[in-house]
């Protein structure tokens, strides 16, 4: 029985440079895509030559502060061989966009939707990409790392909160990576005060 | 009760006609014109179904077309639950966000507590002592069953059986009870912390599992003889809904719904976790993937279930009452809270403590998917870690997610009535859905 290590290389054979080595990382081989513009094609021989036929999750990512700004991670599984193989892709502001994976596999039009509705990376070649979890019109993408936990306000009626979220000024928010412990510490962060 | 939204009295050939079946029209969710002029045969009619209906299980609305009574497209809408989870978890520690995952698959919330445990262990290269492995094995198979029971009660009062409902609440009464005494929480559970879980079992505790699995047995039996070969019950349940295995893989579709359609991937199996590679289980698979094989698979699992839960009990190290103190944490003081009296006793003891609290488990820079076999189906969580005390990415792969994306190419066909039937036998949470 191959393992995820193996099919990876036969992945790189295939694609070469297109793929990076790959790496482990508690028994979980991860491989990056460097040109985001092939992903689907990698996918499609991921799926049809390979055998994971099984997309469990796409993610993705905002790396705030540096550039290129978005990832995506595909997390692929195969039934029969039973190897989870992690695929990443990272895409610049400038650009937003990548192929879409819907037509390989088709759960993959809901977890796109959701990554575009979230942090507003679109994927080209969606059949449907249009807003899934939050409604239609609304003005933000949320998970991005600079929204505010609290919400923002917005001039539009009826589409955004006009007031800040209850958690705001929450008292037990503890702050993502800063430089100390200082930073990390929880305390009051309001729209205002952002350290 | 559904509401008539929407109907359209227009000339059907002065539409604007879009490719046949597809569902690429985006205007289509907020209701707009796009059917087909070839397709058009009389007029067609918008209908809500949810977000406030009994057979919807939360909040999901589905927006329907329909010729007379059949449906010729379904657009699920979903995000009515939406709170944010992932935003919240990215700005809290790890273990601040277990209470949140209670709320995911509210009808099973220590499944949720023990995936998301394991998951963050996995980031952190932990591994419980044998007695934690074996409480929370416990753990998710009673959520397991407490799930099913509520499931399969539900799928039947929406088909119109309204007996079962009494029956398998009754039991799942039960379920909430042993919780309580474990937690001190009858559905806000938030059992696990990372590396650990917040107690032991208390005294007795294990007696009152093996009781439940002889009274459960029972009450899966008798629903057993008032469905499985109830003629109203096969009639509105046997060759409705079929998805093909094929389909299911393609979608996404995982637990009981995908087993239903006969293939055979169980994460329990599949890439084991806990102590399910040395317990005596089966998986139970269907063999048309009608809602009928999705209830027949929810039934055997809750047999499975009960098999397993008599297997924990008669063999966790220490028993019932632990009389030798067995572990049941990881013995790390940067990882697991100390014991109190040695935290007000001792210096090392008090800083971790400190440390803990403030700033969080100290995670390694690294990413992993963990996926757990929940109820729904596998419960997955992706941690990307930069290092420090919290995630900087946490993506929740929620079962009933994938699992509801294929309602646009499932329902299709069938008339209004058999929605519920299939609403029902899929056993969705909107709390996972949406997040």
């Amino acid at each position: 029985m191959p393992t995820a290590l193996e099919f990876a290389n036969r992945l790189r054979e295939k694609f070469g440079d297109v793929l990076s080595t790959p790496t482990e990382f508690r028994g979980e081989v991860t491989i990056t895509v460097t040109d985001p513009l092939r992903v689907a094609e990698v996918c499609q021989e991921a799926k049809t030559a390979c055998g994971f036929d099984f997309l469990v999750d796409l993610t993705g990512v905002d790396n705030y502060g540096q550039e290129p700004r978005w990832t995506v991670v595909y997390e692929l599984f195969g039934l029969a061989h039973r190897c989870h193989l992690r695929l990443k892709t990272s895409v610049g502001e400038a650009v937003s966009e990548i192929p879409t994976v819907s037509r390989v596999w088709r759960t993959a039009e809901w977890h796109e939707r959701e990554a575009y509705d979230m942090l507003g990376i679109r994927f080209q070649g969606h059949p449907d990409l249009r807003r899934i979890l939050m409604w239609e019109g609304y003005p933000y993408f949320p998970l991005r790392k600079d929204f505010p936990l609290a919400g923002k306000p917005s001039e539009v009626p009826d589409v955004a909160f006009t007031k800040p979220a209850p958690l705001e000024g929450g008292p037990f928010v503890t702050v993502a990576g800063g430089p100390d412990s200082i930073a990390r510490e929880p305390r009051v962060r309001t729209l205002e005060r952002q350290d | 009760m559904a509401t008539v939204k929407d109907i359209h009295f227009l000339d059907p050939a002065s539409r604007p006609g879009v490719a046949a079946g597809s569902l690429t029209d985006s205007s289509f969710g907020a209701g707009g014109d796009a059917e087909s002029a070839d397709q058009v045969v009389g007029e067609k009619m918008v209908l809500n179904m949810g977000p406030s209906h009994p057979s919807t299980h939360g909040v999901l609305r589905v927006v329907l077309e329909l010729d007379g009574e059949t449906i010729t497209r379904a657009d699920p809408d979903i995000g009515y639950l939406h709170r944010g989870d992932e935003k919240i978890a990215e700005n809290m520690t790890y273990n601040q966000f277990v209470p949140y995952t209670d709320r995911l698959d509210y009808l099973a919330p220590l499944a949720n507590n023990v995936a998301y445990a394991l998951a963050v262990e996995k980031l952190m290269g932990l591994k419980l002592p044998l007695r934690g492995q074996y409480i929370r094995t416990i753990c998710c198979e009673l959520a397991r069953v407490s799930a099913h029971l509520l499931g399969l009660g539900a799928f039947a009062m929406d088909v119109g059986a309204l007996t079962v409902f009494m029956h398998t609440f009754t039991e799942r009464e039960k379920v909430y009870n042993l919780a309580e005494r474990l937690t001190g929480a009858r559905f806000t559970t938030s059992y696990t912390r990372v590396g650990g879980q917040t107690r032991d079992l208390p005294l007795g505790w294990l007696d009152g599992v093996r009781k439940f699995c002889d009274e459960v047995s029972v009450t899966i039996e008798e629903a057993d003889k008032l469905l499985t070969r109830n003629r109203i019950w096969m009639d509105r349940t046997r060759g409705v809904g079929v998805i093909s295995g094929a389909d299911a893989v393609d979608f996404g579709l995982t637990g009981p719904n995908l087993r239903g359609s006969g293939v055979d991937y169980d994460v329990r199996k599949a890439s084991p976790y806990l102590l399910y590679d040395q317990l005596d289980f089966e998986v139970p698979v269907g063999s048309v993937g009608d809602c009928y094989d999705r209830y027949l698979v929810r039934m055997e699992e809750m047999r499975q279930s009960v098999r397993l839960l008599r297997q924990c009990a008669d063999r966790i190290p220490g028993g019932g009452e632990n009389p030798h103190h067995e572990p049941i944490n990881v013995a790390d003081g940067k990882v697991f809270l100390p014991p109190k009296e040695k935290v007000l006793t001792r210096m090392e003891e008090l800083i971790h403590q400190f440390m803990l609290v403030t700033q969080g488990v100290n995670a390694p820079p690294g990413e992993v998917y963990f996926g757990a076999e929940n109820p729904k189906g596998e419960l997955g969580f992706y941690i990307q870690s930069r290092g420090g005390g919290t995630p900087y990415r946490l993506k929740i792969r929620a079962p009933s997610f994938c699992n509801l994306s294929i309602m646009a190419h499932c329902l299709p066909g069938h008339m209004i009535s058999d929605v519920t039937a299939i609403l029902g036998s899929f056993d969705f949470v909107m709390g996972e859905c949406d997040r």
